[in-house]
């Protein structure tokens, strides 16, 4: 027989009295955070040394409920708030946790930027194709023809590959998962966790109340069953091949791993100089 | 074959841990166990979802933890158990 228990071993990461979340049954997100929280008891990180950074958004809830220094910050402001976070002190490892929306729509500038300068920082994206906390509108990475309550016949606007904006912004770690590939996405938060530079991972999760129900996947289980059918590992191939389209396979895997000065180092560096 | 293998090779196993009244019934521990070990139950939980629990076949889980890390309500666990020579 099952045995019957009270408290979870990852309790401890938890704010216990915040559980149950409010995320949906069959939502993705509870998978990235437990995938995340598996990553953190493995990677043997100083809690006392670690923040979570999130925006806004359904995702923007994980700052709450992780017991470490966590700040829930404005629309769009996690990456600004995070950098300076870790330039005030450098010794801090500094984690984004947020949505698409938030990330790409309303803080895509400052993603970008951040990513430019190279900053010590791991941003991790759950990418649900749409705006799921205020009810379904189509966002930046809406699947083209996909339907959603501002778009009721079908998308006409092409999504943004966030993996390629990330490559092309200069990030030194794009990897891309799926909410099913748990082990792989723990392995890969490890990875990204213990490297120095801006390192990114976008998590495609469910989203089966206000974006499943409309593309034909009503609940959580049939979006994994997809996930299960659709997605091909293509570890290091070039990002921009990797377009998300509605039908077609979904690539996931390792796509840059590279070694660049941070902005730290530079600064760092350029001080000593001067002096 | 049975000069140089000693022992049979035992494959591992685990126990089961569920905290009922976190589940939400998504499903994905059940239908994504590689062994097949879990199903849903009949009884209700105090939000009024089925919780999973185990097939009959109790030896049948290998521990792989993969419903550990693919629950979203942190509401499943695996201990493996010790090998124990008989």
């Amino acid at each position: 027989m099952e045995i019957e228990a009270e408290t979870h071993p990852l309790d401890k990461y938890l704010r216990t009295d915040r559980i149950p979340h409010i995320w949906c049954p069959g939502c993705g997100l509870g998978t990235v955070l437990n995938c995340f929280l598996h990553a953190l008891e493995e990677s043997d990180i100083d809690l006392k040394n670690l923040a979570i950074v999130s925006g806004i958004g359904c995702t923007g809830r994980v700052a709450g409920y992780l017991n470490v220094d966590s700040y829930h910050t404005t629309h769009g402001r996690a990456i600004p708030f995070a950098t300076g976070l870790k330039l005030a002190n450098p010794k801090l490892k500094v984690v984004v946790f947020s949505g698409d929306g938030d990330l790409f729509a309303i803080g895509g500038n400052h993603f970008i930027h951040a990513a430019r300068r190279n900053i010590d920082m791991t941003v991790i994206c759950v990418n649900n194709y749409n705006y799921g906390m205020t009810g379904g509108q189509l966002g930046p990475t809406t699947p083209l023809e996909a339907k959603t309550t501002t778009s009721p016949y079908g998308n006409v606007e092409h999504p943004f590959n966030l993996c390629h904006v990330a490559a092309a912004s200069g990030a030194v770690y794009v990897a891309r998962w799926t909410a099913l590939h748990v082990r792989r996405l723990k392995e890969s938060m490890k990875e990204a966790l213990n490297k120095k530079g801006f390192t990114f991972i976008e998590v495609i999760a469910s989203c089966p109340t206000t974006y499943g129900r409309r593309n034909k996947m009503p609940t959580g289980l049939d979006t994994m069953r997809y996930y299960k059918e659709k997605s091909v590992i293509k570890h290091g191939i070039d990002p921009s091949e990797a377009d998300i389209e509605i039908g077609g396979d979904i690539i996931v895997g390792k796509f840059v791993d590279i070694e660049k000065p941070t902005f730290d180092e530079i600064l760092k560096k350029l001080e000593e100089k001067i002096k | 074959m049975k000069y140089w293998v000693k022992e049979e090779l035992k494959p591992p196993h685990g126990k089961v841990y569920i905290i009922k009244d976190r589940c939400k019934g998504c499903g994905f521990c059940i239908d994504f166990c590689p062994q097949q070990v879990l199903q849903e139950s009949e009884e209700f939980n105090a939000k009024g979802y089925h919780p999973p629990k185990l097939v009959e076949n109790e030896k049948k889980c290998i521990g792989c933890g993969f419903c550990s890390l693919v629950c979203p309500e942190f509401a499943i666990y695996i201990e493996k158990e010790e090998e124990k020579n008989d």
